[in-house]
């Protein structure tokens, strides 16, 4: 979901500018709230889906976001050790591997992915969009850092749609709950024009990210939209959104893969420029932190480019036209945590995987089911079936695991991820032939 | 002759399957993968290349019955069975250098001279013993060196050390050390020298019978065939190993897309596909062409492969291929779990003193191992008319009636099931159709050189 760039790859991955820059702002971020305390800045620990950094922000708090904390460990390679702490602690094999990562940082001194101290919260926000296992994450949280907890209670898109009713009920608790609770930490009143400023920068950074997502329409593809995507989310799902450096940083991400659409290039991978395009794939599912590159390797050494996934809408659908609003600040907010892709039900998110098969002439789609991850691998073999009837585009399924690397067995991944696209070779062959 | 070659290195066995231009089956090897996969696959491909010397030679021996009664009375199976015994011998005479090697070094300075002259008779008892191992309808449990010599060296030292002086743990560990080194070694048999040993070999056991005439006329034939060239013009490998090997990436496909033609191949009705080898299980769905449309295989975890029934084998000290008739006898399925192959040992300690029958649990094994096979179907999409079974684990007559009745459960009594003795070959058959492909569409991809041994090919 963020910035991976201190993931220590062998050989030495290619970067961008723009990941360049996004690791200076993570190393700028990190460095704030190693300072925090001796400022006097407050901490508002909260999830990727459903963010309110805006709010945060404006009130001059700064956010924490335990996922990031612990995919960003995971590609440093520190995630075995957490997960180890967190077992001891009584947890088991099965829990979510995120919380047992979190966890177990927090039990081995809280020092942040970069090597900087990360400060205790002042306010844990729960925004809750899906995930249930979030409400356990941030009780165990509150266990240990006894501070107060916010909930914003967002309701489930059951229907495959956002009514009225649910809107205003988000709204209301904004109003009444959430932004007051924010307001009490900080010690001041939120001031709306500061809310309205972030949001229309917001705006900005997520119109050049949904042009940055359609350029994957083109042949070839000049972005990976899985693998180089979640370093596109990075600023905008997390600690950024809102922020000048975020604005900055979709410009110059724009530029580069406008740059690279005029040469008729295909995306950066690990390798530099990967191999030629020979397929075009939409993948469902988060991707595996541990072996990032290794993984990603898998891939783009055999010309497969990944040109939409589901993994980069959980902080935001903005590719369906939503945007961050300064003229509806609360509305536009409510909007956000009830349109992640977390809050979608089955049917809804086989209908956006079919839209992207469609929309960016897929030859393939590929589930990478989580195995510690109980509310979203659930049905993603119907998801797979149903997808493949509609489309006629053959699916892939592999399971791996978030941040615990005894769940990535390479081999057997390697071997799954090679007969799959040997089979939409053949199959393509296949077509062709007839 | 010019032909493809598919090489299937899995986890237990390595395959080599040969076909000509026009896509039969002239050629098949089979070794075991050992811990060396470069050996395997030298080996397999060797036995398969001499596998089609011999098709060759059969049918010059067809051919030169039509004109000459004595050439016909050479039959080509008495010759191949002398070939292999040349080459058995060919290896026992390494292993016999190997242990002498053993012997000089420095840690058996303390046995050596006990152990030197031990090893010897043994081994000669191994030399004398060899010819009936070859002997017209003999039964052999394995073809594979190591596990003859495994079972004709052990036999042999298990008298000598009752004999007295030597234990025989020492004894036997001699035999490991050495066979590692043996069959990990890569080394080349020329087949013209070697098949000349074994006309005449041949020739002379026939004794008076057809005389020299008849003894020159076969050994012109073997030259003969010797010298026929077999052009390999294609290659594709296959199976867990395949990465292990520096095979150029166009030579490579995946297990899944080979076993899947290859079964297509064997029954062109497939439309499902179950494959259980030593470490993987594969179902796999095909369409009319043979072309993979779907597939799951298991993930992590090995129970439910064909290691599971190798270690409840080793459990009860009883051979692999012992376990389908013996549980074939079972009058009840006893429920044993599935999810761990280690668990499922433990089980079965435990099921067995509290006096349940052998056979009853092995039985209920067999269902364990087949409905985690029948998750991985339903996962791929079900089971389609018709559907073939693959890999070794296919050749267990226990595993097959259960899958058959779990088939019929879940997808109706309409399903034709087809098993083939040969199935754990179907990888390799479908990688060589796969590397004949490539020959038709002018991009072949060839075998390294160093599987390549010299005097193998042509």
């Amino acid at each position: 979901m963020s910035a991976p760039q201190a993931a220590a790859p062998t050989p030495q991955a290619a970067k961008d500018a723009s990941q360049r820059r996004q690791k200076a702002m993570l190393a700028d971020y990190f460095e704030r709230l190693a300072a925090a305390r001796e400022n006097g800045t407050k901490v508002v620990y909260t999830f990727v889906p459903g963010n309110l950094v805006e709010l945060i922000d404006a009130l001059d708090m700064l956010p924490v976001l335990p996922e990031i904390n612990a995919l960003q460990s995971a590609m440093r390679k520190r995630s075995a050790g957490y997960i180890a702490e967190a077992e001891k602690a009584g947890h088991a094999e099965d829990v979510c591997s995120y919380v047992k990562c979190d966890i177990g940082m927090l039990k081995s001194g809280n020092t942040g992915p970069t090597g900087t101290k990360l400060p205790e919260p002042d306010l844990l926000l729960l925004s809750y969009t899906g995930c249930f296992t979030f409400m356990k994450w941030f009780e165990l949280l509150r266990q240990e850092y006894h501070c107060p907890v916010v909930m914003l209670h967002v309701p489930y898109q059951a229907g495959g749609a956002v009514s009225g009713e649910m809107q205003r009920y988000v709204v209301d608790q904004l109003r009444q709950k959430v932004v007051p609770a924010l307001e009490a930490v900080a010690g001041r009143r939120l001031d709306d024009g500061a809310l309205r400023e972030r949001l229309e920068r917001s705006r900005q950074a997520e119109d050049d990210l949904v042009a940055v997502w359609d350029s994957a329409r083109n042949r070839p593809s000049p972005i990976d939209a899985y693998f180089g995507g979640v370093y596109y989310i990075g600023p905008i799902f997390s600690a950024f959104r809102g922020g000048d450096g975020a604005v900055a940083y979709y410009r110059e991400l724009r530029r580069e893969v406008e740059d690279r659409v005029a040469h008729g290039e295909g995306p950066t991978t690990p390798d530099g420029s990967g191999a030629p395009e020979r397929h075009r794939l939409v993948v469902e599912g988060p991707p595996n932190w541990t072996h990032f590159n290794d993984f990603w390797r898998m891939f783009s050494r055999e010309g497969a480019v990944m040109v939409s996934s589901t993994y980069t809408r959980v902080g935001g659908l903005y590719d369906g036209g939503f945007r961050h609003d300064a003229e509806r600040p609360l509305d536009s907010l409510a909007e956000y945590c009830l349109g992640c892709y977390t809050n979608l039900s089955l049917p809804a998110r086989v209908d956006l995987l079919e839209r992207d098969i469609r929309k960016y002439a897929a030859d393939g789609f590929l589930i990478n089911s989580v195995k510690s991850c109980n509310s979203f691998s659930a049905g993603q073999l119907l998801m797979l079936r149903e997808l493949e009837q509609r489309t006629g585009v053959p699916g892939g399924f592999i399971e791996s695991d978030l941040v615990d690397p005894r769940y990535f067995g390479k081999a057997n991944i390697e071997n799954r991820v090679q007969s799959y696209l040997q089979m939409l070779e053949a199959r393509g062959k296949e077509r062709t032939a007839a | 002759m010019k032909c493809a070659v598919g090489i299937d290195l899995g986890s237990t066995t390595t395959k080599a399957v040969l076909l000509d231009e026009d896509g039969r089956i002239v050629g098949r090897g089979i070794t075991n993968s050992r811990s060396n996969y470069e050996v395997a696959c030298a080996v397999a491909r060797e036995e398969a290349l001499s596998a089609a010397r011999f098709e060759l030679l059969r049918q010059a021996v067809e051919v030169a019955a039509g004109r000459d009664a004595h050439a016909a009375g050479a039959p080509a199976t008495a010759l191949q069975d002398a070939y292999r015994l040349e080459l058995y011998l060919a290896e026992l005479a390494e292993l016999t250098a190997e242990i002498g090697t053993l012997l000089e070094s420095r840690p058996m300075e303390a046995h050596r001279a006990a152990l030197t002259p031990a090893a010897a008779e043994v081994l000669a008892e191994m030399a004398e013993g060899a010819a009936l191992l070859f002997a017209p309808g003999a039964e052999r449990k394995s073809d594979f060196f190591r596990d003859l010599a495994a079972a004709a060296f052990m036999h042999a030292a298990e008298r000598v050390a009752g004999a007295g002086g030597v234990p025989f743990d020492r004894l036997a560990g001699l035999f490991d050390r050495a066979i590692l080194n043996v069959e990990t070694r890569l080394k080349s048999t020329d087949f013209g020298a070697t098949l000349r040993r074994a006309a005449a070999r041949v020739a002379a056991a026939r004794g008076d019978g057809p005389g020299e005439a008849a003894r020159l006329a076969l050994l012109e034939l073997a030259d003969r065939v010797a010298a026929l060239p077999i052009a390999e013009i294609a290659f594709v490998g296959t199976g867990y190993g395949r990465q292990t090997l520096p095979f150029p990436k166009e030579a490579i496909r995946s297990e899944i897309l080979c076993h899947g033609r290859g079964a297509h191949r064997a029954y062109p009705g497939t439309r499902s596909v179950l494959d259980i080898g030593g470490q993987d299980t594969k179902a796999i769905q095909v369409d009319e062409r043979g072309v993979v449309t779907g597939f799951q295989m298991n993930d992590r975890c090995a129970a439910g492969c064909g290691r599971y029934l190798g270690y409840i084998a080793d459990e009860l000290n009883l051979g692999l291929h012992e376990l389908g008739p013996l549980a074939l006898q079972a009058r009840r399925a006893v429920k044993v779990n599935s999810t761990c192959t280690v668990f499922a040992g433990a089980e079965l300690r435990e099921r067995l003193a509290l006096g349940q029958r052998r056979e009853d649990i092995l039985a209920g094994l067999h269902r364990s191992i087949m409905l985690r096979a029948m998750s991985l179907l339903a996962r791929s999409g079900g089971v389609a008319n018709q559907f073939t079974f693959t890999g070794g684990v296919c050749k267990n007559a226990m595993a097959t009636r259960v899958l058959g009745e779990l088939v019929g459960e879940h997808y109706g009594a309409g399903i034709t099931i087809n098993t083939d003795p040969d199935s754990i070959y179907m990888g390799a058959l479908g990688a060589a159709l796969f590397a004949l492909d490539d020959a038709r569409a002018g991009r072949p991809a060839l075998l390294p050189a160093f599987a390549a041994p010299r005097g193998a090919a042509a």
